[in-house]
């Protein structure tokens, strides 16, 4: 008898307590829903998004807005996501798109026009045609094949590659390793890099490259963080696809160079785009976040907080990137429409050649 | 007619909670393929299940995963026995420190795994997927073994039997409701691992997993994800079928004495030291992120940790607030699930509504965490079901993923009670809640304990439905470990690395203090 009642105390001082803690977690998580619907703006994004938190602080309390963040996804997840919930949208604005996803929403209409005030310079990122209505530009950057500067120089003086071609060469046999297409956005980048400098070739290009044992990863961290001989892992490939800003990560404890360059003939433009979702609850909220999103101020805070270059011409840049962190002056580019018609199949073809 | 609908109640729960929050989200994304443009038109379905693609990516997931069981059990039952039937120093830590690789950032397994293996392909990636299940076999099995009657492999032994004989022919078959359970549940997590494959074995090798997934967020072709998804629930639902009839006792009546784990002895040694191998499997990709968190520099420092500060500490109690959720929901739909599928059918029917709802608790580890995401999305924003911003949705989708493991734990354990002693109970006056309470519940403690050690870990280390669903702006530790580990600069590797160090401790400290809660009567009957 005694034994059955300790049981019985013993149970319930495990459930209570977890119980109690449980509810308390799930009212702490409700406040947001509280707030009237008119007084918050929704912004739907991808994973990757960040903003400091002052920067969102000092947005409700000049707009008014209660500013709701759903990060969730990638960004073809993103921009998939919104199709399938277009008639009943989960938020009022949308960053995150980016210009390999911009006509696929641009033609299910999963946005409304906006006329909100772009930075300066921001213009030059427009889409072509009424594209520009629809989305404004916030950031940039671009995917470039990075090499292992250090590694080069002490490989008996084997030079560098530079061009796109040169990674197809012998001396660089099992040199590389890249994101795939259709699992990573870099890796998607540099497929269309690919079809803008070989045209109806590429193909033939992936089979050389896969032929000079190029390593193709699931997403960018399994290439640069795992394999890559600059990456946290220690790998032993030399060189890999990342982007024109990581350089400015890997700068030596001197602080005089970095050990990673970015070649910049084997680069692909991506810019990010904002915009008002159609069917949003509340229009006025999204067009001042987006214009928010455009002020010099939060401008010069996405390099440190998302890794990428702002639109905006006159904000300047962390002092490692101005230094480290150059850029092509000639990217390689594909129309977005021409994306959006030949998506599906280019990635079907792509991932053919590599799992052959 | 009363018991009847008293079970028909006890169901009633986990049936809404299944169909409001899995069939609703599949069924609508099936919809979506099956019904492209409101017409039902399943010719692009047929045509996907036709191409040499499809072909290709399921044949290699059901070979890998196979595989991949196979080693698990291998490598499982050996410490299943060590670390359950003997006693020694450290088991409870090991036992413990054995669920860590359930909750690791797979990127992180990836780089010690290469420095293992000197090879990409098959064998790194059914190591890999072994590493990460192995826990499962360790646990549900050795929760079955630890609850075995030691008497009947004694009188085998003195009626002359060898050891290997006793184990073969006593030992064995009271242990297969328990093995087949934690099979069926690896083979599962294994074909629809999401992370592992690719991570391992790059992208030569898609499983039908990783293909819904790229069907899904990159070309939208909803008919051929759905078509994948139907291969998914109908292949899962074979195998359960398989597992149902290989798992089935004739007569699990039989009277237990709990054995109080002994002092190992000389004819332990291989088991030992199986386990000892397995230990340093684990170890080694554990051991070489520690080392790479506390490195900064070339320098020994935490430097890493203070740089993480409070990030780490506000995600990792949004993590185990949404983890306790989990586990708490799961434990109860996992608990009344076992109870109604255990219980003794009186007639055909019974047994067989009995057998389809086990199998319908199963399906959500088989199907795509993405669809079930997007699924959310397009079925759950009306009301009355206006749930897809509910900050519900995290946990319970993670209560769903945990709840097959609570199953299969708590239901071989609770079917072998013989039913003459709930009889006996309920003659002697005892009311239905006391019967469980003196009958069920002493039996069934330590695979609750176990279960809920389950459902904790997979809730800490859960990424792949999290990351799909709406999140407000409090990320849980492993969504921060992947934005971490995303981006390019040794600082955030490194905290990267702290950051599942502190994951995977925390998940070895709860499961150390899981171990120790204890009924006191256990056995004392």
């Amino acid at each position: 008898m005694l034994n059955s009642v300790r049981r019985r105390v013993l149970v319930l001082s495990v459930f209570l307590p977890s119980l109690a803690l449980s509810s308390c977690s799930l009212v702490g998580d409700d406040d947001p829903e509280d707030t009237a619907s008119d007084k918050k703006v929704v912004l739907v994004t991808h994973e990757s998004f960040v903003l400091p938190d002052e920067l969102v602080a000092e947005f409700e309390q000049e707009s008014g807005y209660d500013l709701v963040i759903k990060a969730a996804g990638d960004a073809g997840a993103l921009t998939n996501k919104l199709v399938l919930t277009k008639d009943d949208p989960t938020g009022d604005a949308v960053f995150g798109i980016d210009n390999t996803f911009a006509s696929r929403a641009l033609d299910e209409g999963v946005l409304q026009k906006t006329d909100a005030e772009r930075a300066s310079g921001a213009g030059e990122y427009d889409l072509e045609g009424d594209g520009a209505d629809y989305l404004v530009p916030v950031d940039t950057g671009d995917v470039c094949m990075n090499i292992d500067t250090t590694a080069f120089e002490t490989q008996g003086g084997l030079r560098p590659p530079e061009t796109l071609e040169d990674l197809t060469e012998p001396e660089y046999r099992d040199l590389l390793v890249l994101p795939g297409a259709t699992t990573s956005s870099p890796g998607l980048a540099f497929l269309l890099t690919t079809i803008a400098a070989f045209g109806d070739d590429w193909p033939s290009y992936w089979e050389k490259l896969l032929d000079n044992g190029a390593e193709v990863t699931q997403g960018w961290s399994d290439a640069y963080e795992a394999q890559f001989t600059q990456g946290g892992g220690g790998g032993d490939r030399p060189i890999v696809l990342s982007y024109d800003s990581s350089p400015a990560f890997t700068v030596d404890e001197s602080g005089e160079f970095s050990t990673t360059k970015a070649l910049l003939d084997t680069c692909f433009q991506q810019v990010e785009y904002a915009g008002v979702l159609a069917g949003a609850d509340n229009p006025e909220g999204a067009t001042a976040l987006i214009e928010f999103l455009e002020t010099t101020e939060v401008q010069e805070a996405l390099p440190e907080a998302m890794y990428v270059f702002p639109v905006d011409a006159d904000a300047k840049l962390p002092d490692d990137w101005a230094e480290f962190a150059v850029r092509p002056t000639d990217p390689w580019t594909v129309d977005p429409a021409e994306i959006a018609a030949n998506r599906d199949e280019w990635l079907t073809e792509w991932s053919d050649i590599v799992s052959r | 007619m009363r018991r009847l609908l008293t079970l028909a109640g006890l169901a009633l729960l986990p049936v809404l909670v299944l169909g409001v929050f899995f069939v609703l989200p599949v069924g609508g994304m099936l919809g979506q393929g099956l019904w492209p443009d409101g017409r039902f038109d399943p010719g692009s379905v047929l045509e996907v299940l036709g191409r040499d693609r499809t072909h290709r990516v399921v044949w290699f997931t059901v070979w890998s995963a196979g595989l991949a069981t196979v080693a698990s059990v291998l490598l499982g039952m050996p410490a299943a026995y060590a670390l359950h039937r003997l006693d020694f120093p450290g088991r409870r830590a090991i036992r413990a420190a054995l669920l860590v690789p359930f909750v690791l950032p797979t990127v992180v397994v990836g780089v010690a795994f290469r420095q293992l293996f000197d090879a990409t392909g098959a064998v790194p990636i059914i190591a890999g997927l072994a590493f990460f299940n192995v826990a499962v076999v360790i646990r549900a099995v050795g929760a079955s073994w630890e609850s075995l009657d030691a008497r009947p492999a004694e009188a085998a032994a003195a009626l002359g039997a060898s050891p290997r004989q006793v184990f073969v022919t006593v030992t064995l078959p009271a242990l297969r409701p328990a093995i087949v359970s934690a099979a069926s549940v690896v083979f599962l997590f294994c074909a629809t691992s999401f992370g592992v494959v690719l991570t391992l074995g790059g992208l030569r090798y898609s499983s039908v997993e990783t293909e819904i997934y790229y069907l899904t967020t990159q070309l939208l072709d909803l008919p051929a994800a759905a078509a994948l998804s139907i291969v998914q629930l109908v292949a899962i639902t074979a195998l359960l079928a398989i597992a149902a009839r290989l798992r089935a006792v004739p007569d699990a009546g039989l009277a237990r004495q709990v054995t109080r784990p002994r002092r190992p002895r000389i004819e332990d040694a291989p088991q030992l030291a199986a386990t000892a191998v397995l230990l340093l499997l684990v170890a080694a990709p554990v051991s070489a992120l520690v080392v790479g968190s506390l490195r900064v520099d070339d320098a020994w420092s935490l430097g890493h940790y203070r740089d993480l500060g409070h990030t780490a500490t506000d995600a990792l109690v949004t993590s185990l607030r949404t983890a306790v959720d989990a586990t708490w929901m799961s434990l109860l739909l996992g608990g009344l699930v076992s109870l109604v599928v255990t219980r003794r059918s009186r007639t055909r029917t019974e047994r067989r509504a009995r057998g389809i709802l086990d199998a319908l608790f199963m399906l959500p580890l088989g199907v795509s965490a993405v669809t079930l995401g997007f699924g959310f999305l397009i079925t759950l924003d009306q009301p009355p079901l206006d749930l897809r911003d509910s900050p519900l949705l995290v946990p319970i989708a993670q209560a769903l993923v945990a709840l097959p493991l609570v199953v299969r734990t708590l239901a071989p354990v609770l079917s072998s009670i013989d039913d003459r002693q709930r009889q006996a109970a309920a003659s002697l006056g005892a009311g239905p809640l006391r019967v469980l309470a003196t009958v069920d519940l002493p039996v069934v403690w330590k695979p609750l304990l176990a279960a809920a050690g389950f459902a904790f870990a997979v809730s800490l280390g859960e990424f792949g439905a999290t990351s799909f669903l709406a999140r407000d702006e409090h990320p849980t530790l492993p969504v921060v470990i992947f934005q971490l580990i995303g981006r390019p600069g040794a600082d955030n590797y490194g905290m990267a690395l702290a950051a599942s160090v502190v994951l995977a401790a925390t998940t070895a400290l709860v499961m150390l203090a899981v171990e120790r809660l204890r009924v006191p009567s256990v056995g004392a009957f």
